[in-house]
């Protein structure tokens, strides 16, 4: 019961410190964007397109149409040393422009351009108080949910195949 | 001379081809498989694909399998092939596998490492009888996982933090901050390797080379004493800055196993006996292979440790020049491709020998008849 209740408070603290990264939103590149960027580019493609079908998004101009590529992933010699090159994996990118001037950077790991497209569409409105509000609560704060969802799942289910040992006390007086 | 321009065949290859794709599809009152069901359910062969092929992207590894009718070494190939299509767009930073979201951690070395014995989506402990149920048609039941009231901590020490402050196993200490790792997609492979390399040359390595490998040095050639210190397996953040951006983003959380092998004590005048370490990493669930480079990448270290082996595994050039499965595997499987031209030439010189050799033998059993007449009058 403790237990439930702990996690209830993090939960509880994530949102209020995400709803905070909002209102602090003043600054391009801030921690508020580095989030909605993550999001975006870690949610699963399927799931960011079947959101985005709900959100209105004003006119936009591409300016680097989306393309695939690959990120070199690195490990660390031990575990916590010396970079090495692990392996690569696919990324696709693309930049476009509002007519209102931002611009949106979308960087997601995949070969979907549609979701890169998108989450540089979503950059962009989610730096626009015009839009933001829409893109944070119809794209952004669903993914987020999404995840912590499947991630809470999985932990709970690892919790379950934890080994509890039972220490076999030898009886002395006999 | 090992290859001619043969000219021709074209018909033929096409047909061939042809023919591969119809016995590409088996039977086909058999349901064609989709390449999400490779993906979904032939996971750890996406994963090893995924590892070898030294690209993270599930969706094509389980096309490449598809492709190659499940011959793992072929979809490798493949996925080797068309990373090459693409641009680079830069690297991440590394990783920080301490921080991984663990489904399965454990250690063989210490029972009560904080954090516990955590055992995962596991074939450890199962009878390993075959499963007639999954052979049912239709499919069957498949009970949902047990859900703990609890949640993992967020993050769980390694073996390496758990000892630290007692000096028991050798630190893995960040010496190179400027320089780039050495990259084998970049750069031919050259000796004497660091140990950067290595790694690379070995997470990219053939998982039945390495598991050899590794077994010899287990069964005593170059043993290096393993004590398996941790393994891991679970999601790792990766962290990527876009140069238009300037700042750091989270691109994915890649599944990844982790292990740290304990190995023999090393001590010298100045330094206090401990472990030494050696370390695997892969792409996806695989514990095979990261144990296996997890001994091999600790017996490459003889130099480093003073230790003199001749044995196999602890020879890096005999190791890292044969580890690559496409290397191994073309370079095989290139005799299959006309060698027309050294074989007529070879023809021409066993002819020749072989005349020469019958010429002689003839002359001398003339010569020794012409001697026993001789010796006869």
């Amino acid at each position: 019961m403790q237990v439930q209740t702990q996690s209830i408070q993090k939960l509880f603290a994530m949102t209020q410190s995400y709803t905070d990264e909002f209102v602090d939103n003043a600054l391009a590149g801030s921690t508020a964007r580095k989030g909605w960027l993550s999001t975006l580019a870690k949610a699963p493609a399927s799931e960011v397109l079947k959101l985005w079908e709900d959100v209105v998004a004003p006119e936009s101009q591409v300016l680097r149409p989306a393309e695939t590529g690959m990120v070199m992933v690195r490990g660390r010699t031990g575990g916590a040393g010396n970079p090495f090159n692990l392996g690569e994996m696919t990324v696709t990118r693309c930049a476009i422009r509002l007519a209102t001037g931002e611009t949106g950077i979308g960087y997601v790991a995949g070969r979907d351009k549609t979701h890169a497209y998108v989450a540089a569409v979503a950059d962009a409105m989610l730096q626009s108080s015009i839009w933001r509000d829409q893109v944070r609560d119809g794209l952004i704060e669903p993914l987020r949910q999404a995840s912590h969802v499947r991630r809470d799942a999985i932990s709970r289910k690892a919790k379950a195949t934890q080994v509890e040992f039972f220490t076999m006390v030898r009886d002395r007086k006999a | 001379m090992a290859y001619v321009a043969v000219k021709g065949g074209e018909r033929a290859i096409t047909n061939a081809h042809t023919w591969l794709g119809e016995v590409r599809r088996g039977d086909t009152s058999v349901p064609e498989l989709s390449v999400a069901q490779i993906r979904e359910q032939m996971s750890l062969a996406v994963d090893r694909v995924m590892a070898e092929g030294s690209c993270y992207d599930p969706d094509l590894a389980a096309l490449a399998i598809k492709q190659a009718r499940g011959d793992l070494p072929e979809a490798i190939f493949l996925l080797r092939a068309y990373r090459t299509t693409l641009p680079r767009f830069g690297a991440t930073t590394p990783i920080e596998t301490a921080n991984m979201a663990v489904q399965r951690r454990v250690s063989a070395a210490f029972k009560d490492i904080p954090g516990g014995q955590v055992l995962g989506p596991t074939f450890d402990y199962t009878h390993r009888l075959l499963d007639f149920k999954l052979a049912a048609e239709g499919g069957h039941e498949v009970p949902p996982a047990q859900v703990s009231e609890e949640i993992m901590p967020t993050q769980l020490a390694t073996i390496a933090q758990v000892f630290a402050h007692e000096g028991l196993l050798e630190g893995d200490p960040v010496t190179d901050t400027s320089e780039q790792p050495y990259d084998l997609t970049r750069e031919p492979m050259a000796f004497p390797a660091d140990r950067d390399q290595r790694l690379q040359a070995l997470a990219r390595g053939d998982e039945g080379f390495l598991l050899s490998l590794a077994y010899s040095s287990q069964r005593g050639w170059g043993s290096t004493h393993p004590l398996c210190g941790e393994i891991r397996m679970g999601e790792v953040s990766v962290g990527f800055t876009p140069d238009e951006l300037g700042f750091e983003i989270e691109l994915a959380d890649l599944p990844m196993t982790e292990c740290i092998m304990l190995s023999g004590f090393a001590g010298s005048a100045e330094q206090a006996p401990q472990y030494t370490r050696g370390y695997g990493l892969t792409f996806g669930h695989n514990e095979r292979k990261a144990m296996s480079m997890s001994i091999v990448d600790r017996a490459l270290r003889g130099r480093e440790l003073g230790e003199e082996g001749q044995a196999p595994c602890q020879d890096e050039e005999f190791v890292l020049y044969h580890s690559d499965v496409v290397e191994a595997s073309g370079f095989v499987q290139h005799l299959k491709l006309p060698h027309y031209v050294d074989f007529q030439a070879d023809l021409q010189f066993l002819r020749r020998l072989r005349r020469e050799f019958f010429d002689a033998k003839a002359k001398a059993l003339a010569e020794q008849t012409a001697h026993m007449k001789e010796a006869a009058e």
